[in-house]
């Protein structure tokens, strides 16, 4: 069934764009996101929310989203779950999902792996949720439209989902509406929706961020321990590299609708390459270091997706624009691999990167 | 509770309005009198009518046997014969000799049928085609329909009534001849009195539903909905639709309790006989009893129905319920 | 846990006792609670109260940041409020320079209005879009009719450059700015009236991480220069402990610990800010092993019926009998160290027992 769903999502005409000639190679990965471009065309012109990015992901593994409002971590991840509506947004490249190209396919077949093999948490529960319906209903409704139940044994199953994601009581609670539920146990209630069909990627878009501090620690725990029930593969879209630090196996930072570093956790936060990220690094007061005298900001702020600059977007508030003779206002930069599995998008030589990281960041940090 | 004070703050403004208006225009309690008693009666005769109706009594007291009679009957002596009015007592019309509430009775199937026709028809084609609209946003659907819902909006009901029984009844005879006068005709002859009247409504239904859709669909809920791999058409109607009605209901619970009270409009052009025919011969004979009883039967059904609305949106939306 | 009365005569802590600040204090915040009635029925009787601030007590002196956190709920946002008199107080004091405004009338405000003013969190909803930055940030002026040197919009222009804004951009609408400049935009309308107290509510938290180091930045560089106090806001522990000097945290309208910012963050005395401490996810993923978490268990309670005597007893994996039964008072643990626990950590023995007096004498 998979084989006939490859065929159909291969696009030769795609080939041309991506970097490598990779795009006709069946994925080896699980997921496999290839020169994916998201567009919207607006009166103002053309928004390039996802501008050619490409990552991979393996079941149980994290890969981290990092990046600004703006930086379009969100637009990929409705992309991924193929809910762009296709009258407003162009979505071009390939998206592989256990074997289905969720761009080429015909839009049933993406309806049919959503909720089962995909699945998505939200940054609002409140608003995430429909008020009129209990939580358990909803959770009975994702779970029966994939599988061919009863009412009765699908709530049986949505108070076990209750339970396992930590909700006191379940048994009683299914038949609460979500505006009864605290913000935190209304996280876990989106989660144990999310999970109902045993997906094989879970997506979380900011799914703590609405969240104190307090329960924040509790969900993070709850995502980690049930990966390791379910084994399956989790994009964790985020603004705070605290959350991202705390979770994730691999990290994507994404500026301007591109990713410009693509490294495995530890790379991305003990040498990173990028001087976004390093910006990203020295902008956030650390509880774990001696409390700085100042902050390092980055200058200015995030691009708009419209009038993306030409060459490195990153150029207009990079620190270090004047050290690679003008090449980036003009030329954009390629993610290429520099180590092993750790890609940046720069022109800055990469020893002088590594020299400005040990002299000038990391002693600031 | 509440309910049952709104309608007694509506029957004393109304009560005041259509006691205090004439008394201010100069027409007399001899003036009254005179009229419900006919042709060229005498002072005595005059008299004696004035004490029974207490017409020379302040306001603030007929008032109180208008309600006194509401809740307990009243017996009205003409001089003639003794009419027993039992409770709800509305008064007594002066131009037919007969308790209004009796009137309001006899001509209530006819308004209901039109209303409830009527109603069944703009729900049906108005939230149809503002669903449609809204999920065809922009396309050639959306935009015929919400023209044709502008001019739905914009043609009043005797125009579209008189156009329709020109052409459809009379020239083309494509239906019969509207005549309605009870639960014992055949109800479908009331099709053009629905259609012309649900026109109008439905026109204002579509856009607000399609309004309300447009909406809906950018909640987050929607997504969520969707993502969780449901149907368009599940997405849609269980959880989009589902979300819009629930304004619209409230609109919908004024608009029917309204109607109940009678279509003044449309039974005007197709001459039916209803409780806005009613009111609207008693203006024109100065037959206060019965405009008064007309109104206070509006307010009951609009009153009624926000209530049954109120209660509703509890049932519908749990968030009022347990606030 | 050692309980027995030791008299300690060191340090005489009374229950209200604010920390005794070294320089003059600009604002003082004494017992100040705040109760929302929840009525229901027709009549509208009373059936409750939400006790979102129920008495707290501290000091601000000149030139220092004190930082408010907690969780939402907590009620910093209100006590904010409520010293700004954007909410009536229903119960305390507040006293600015010396003068009680707790009661004060409207009228007699507006004099103190031009040294107390606030930063909000949303920077685009506290802006009028059709007034251009010029008309927003001069408005103060005109509000509180002020001379100014060289006309009004000489000075708006040199608050925008204060607030490193383009001073030419004096004619543009908010929504030509991004969310950081919005932000500054409303730094420099806070700013028109020289006030010496600025209540800032999550002044950052609605902004983009580089922009947030900007605003801070701003913020600190802002208060050297003018010479400015603050009553800094938040819910984002890092944020707090960057721009603060104290740091006071919450839990359902109490202050459970106030102390100067390095004591509290490196020897944390209340069980609750042990656990907020360590749920803050830490970004170096070296750490991600060899931490110690404090992980605490369901929800805040309501702040309708908050829990008897301490309030972060249900929560509490230190809580014994007397936790339920007794409140333990702020007391000063250590100099200028206040916690409320029967059973602090961190706090020399003595100290333990220095709760215990102060419990064992309410009307103290």
């Amino acid at each position: 069934m998979g084989d006939k769903r490859v065929a159909r999502g291969r696009r030769p005409e795609l080939v041309d764009d991506a970097p490598g000639g990779a795009a006709s190679a069946p994925p080896s990965s699980f997921v496999e996101v290839r020169d994916l471009r998201i567009h919207f065309p607006t009166d103002d012109g053309i928004v390039k929310s996802v501008d050619g990015l490409s990552f991979a992901l393996e079941r149980g593994r994290t890969l981290g989203i990092v990046g600004e409002s703006g930086s379009g971590k969100s637009v990929t991840s409705l992309g991924i779950l193929g809910l762009h509506n296709r009258r407003n947004a162009r979505v071009s490249g390939e998206i592989w999902v256990g074997g289905t190209d969720i761009v080429g396919a015909d839009p049933e077949t993406v309806r049919k792996l959503r909720g089962r093999t995909m699945s998505m948490i939200f940054q609002d529960p409140l608003s995430s949720m429909h008020p009129f319906y209990t939580v358990g209903k909803q959770i009975v409704e994702a779970y029966r439209v994939h599988n061919d139940v009863s009412k009765q044994v699908a709530r049986k199953h949505a108070i076990d989902m209750l339970g396992r994601v930590g909700i006191p009581n379940p048994a009683k609670r299914v038949d609460d509406y979500p505006h009864q539920f605290s913000g935190g146990m209304r996280q876990r209630a989106m989660i144990a929706m999310a999970l109902s069909c045993d997906p094989e990627l879970l997506i979380a878009d900011e799914p703590t961020t609405a969240l104190d501090v307090t329960v924040q620690a509790q969900i993070l725990d709850l995502l980690r321990d049930l990966q390791q029930e379910f084994n399956s593969a989790i994009i964790m879209i985020t603004h705070d590299l605290g959350v991202v630090a705390e979770l994730s196996d691999d990290i994507l930072v994404m500026y301007g609708g591109r990713a410009v570093e693509y490294a495995s956790v530890d790379d991305a936060f003990h040498r990173p390459l990028h001087p976004y990220t390093w910006g990203l690094l020295g902008s956030m007061p650390r509880l774990d270091r001696e409390r700085t005298a100042r902050l390092n900001p980055i200058k200015g702020s995030p691009p708009s997706l419209i009038n993306v600059p030409q060459g490195c977007a990153f150029n207009p508030r990079c620190a270090f624009r004047d050290l690679n003779d003008g090449r980036s206002e003009t030329e954009r930069p390629e993610l290429v691999e520099l180590e092993p599995g750790h890609q940046a998008a720069c022109h800055l030589p990469l020893d002088k990167r590594r020299e400005l990281w040990e002299s000038e960041i990391r002693p600031k940090l | 509770m509440g309910a049952v004070g709104l309608l007694l703050i509506i029957s004393a403004v109304t009560f005041g309005i259509f006691f205090l208006v004439p008394k201010a225009a100069g027409v007399t309690s001899d003036d009254l009198a005179a009229r419900f008693a006919g042709k060229t009666p005498d002072a005595a005769t005059l008299e004696a009518i004035k004490d029974r109706f207490a017409l020379d009594e302040p306001v603030p007291v007929q008032y109180g046997k208008y309600i006194k009679s509401i809740v307990a009957g009243d017996t009205y002596d003409t001089g003639v014969e003794t009419i027993d009015c039992p409770a709800p007592c509305l008064g007594y019309s002066f131009r037919t000799n007969q308790p209004v509430f009796d009137e309001i009775v006899d001509r209530a199937p006819v308004t209901f049928m039109i209303a409830i026709g009527a109603a069944v028809l703009w729900l049906l084609a108005g939230i149809t085609i503002g669903v449609v609209s809204a999920l065809r946003r922009g396309s050639v659907i959306d935009r015929v329909s919400m023209g044709i819902a502008l001019a739905g909006v914009s043609l009043p009901v005797f125009f579209t009534g008189l156009l329709s029984l020109a052409f459809v009844v009379h020239r083309w005879q494509l239906l019969p001849e509207v005549n309605y006068r009870g639960f014992s005709d055949n109800p479908f002859s009331l099709l053009l009195p629905w259609i012309c009247l649900a026109f109008l409504y439905a026109a204002l239904y579509a856009r607000l539903t399609r309004a309300g859709m447009l909406e809906t669909m950018n909640e987050d809920y929607i997504r969520t909905a969707r993502a969780k791999g449901l149907p368009e058409r599940t997405v849609v109607v269980k959880h989009g639709l589902r979300a819009t009605l629930t304004p619209i209901m409230t609109v919908f619970g004024l608009d029917f309790g309204l109607l109940l009270g009678g279509a003044i409009i449309t039974e005007r052009t197709f001459s039916l006989p209803g409780i806005g025919q009613l009111a609207l011969d008693g203006i024109y004979q100065s037959d206060l009893p019965v405009v008064l009883g007309a109104t206070m039967v509006v307010a009951l059904f609009v009153v009624l129905a926000n209530l049954i609305v109120d209660i509703l949106y509890g049932v519908v939306d749990p968030r009022v319920r347990h606030s | 846990m050692n309980t027995s009365k030791t008299p300690e005569p060191a340090a005489p802590a009374g229950q209200n006792a604010a920390p005794r600040p070294a320089g003059e204090a600009l604002l003082e915040v004494d017992g100040l609670g705040k109760h929302f009635p929840v009525t229901a029925g027709l009549l509208r009787r009373q059936v409750a109260a939400v006790k979102a601030v129920d008495g707290v007590s501290f000091s601000v002196r000149k030139g220092e940041t004190l930082g408010l956190v907690g969780e939402s709920g907590c009620g910093k946002s209100t006590t904010g409020r409520m010293i700004m008199r954007l909410l009536d107080p229903s119960f305390g004091r507040v006293t600015f320079e010396g003068t009680d405004i707790t009661k004060l009338s409207q009228a007699k405000l507006r004099p103190h209005r031009r040294d107390l003013q606030m930063i909000f969190q949303d920077p685009y909803s506290s802006l009028n879009p059709r007034k251009t930055v010029g008309a927003l940030v001069g408005a103060p002026f005109k509000l509180q009719s002020i001379q100014t040197e060289h006309g009004v919009k000489k000075a708006v222009q040199e608050l925008l450059e204060l607030v490193g804004l383009n001073p030419e951009h004096y004619n543009r609408y908010p929504h030509e700015f991004s969310g950081g400049q919005r932000q500054r935009i409303g730094i420099a309308r806070t700013l028109a009236l020289r006030p010496k107290l600025i209540i800032a509510d999550e002044p950052v938290s609605a902004l983009d991480v580089s922009v947030q180091a900007q605003v801070v930045n701003l913020l600190e560089d802002l208060q050297d220069e003018l010479d400015l106090t603050y009553v800094v806001i938040a819910h984002d522990l890092s944020v707090v402990r960057h721009i603060s000097d104290r740091v006071a945290v919450m839990y359902l309208g109490k202050i459970v610990e106030i102390a100067d910012r390095n004591d509290l963050y490196e020897r944390p005395m209340h069980p609750y800010t042990n656990a907020l401490l360590s749920a803050v996810p830490i970004p170096d993923p070296a750490e991600r092993a060899g931490r110690e978490r404090i992980r605490l268990q369901g929800d805040v309670p309501s702040p309708m019926d908050p829990p008897p005597a301490c309030r972060f007893h249900t929560r509490c994996w230190k809580a014994q009998d007397i936790c339920k039964q007794v409140e333990p008072p702020l007391v000063e643990l250590s100099p200028g160290h206040q916690a409320a626990c029967h059973f602090p950590e961190n706090a020399a023995a003595p100290a333990t027992g220095l709760v215990a007096d102060a419990t064992a004498k309410p009307d103290d």
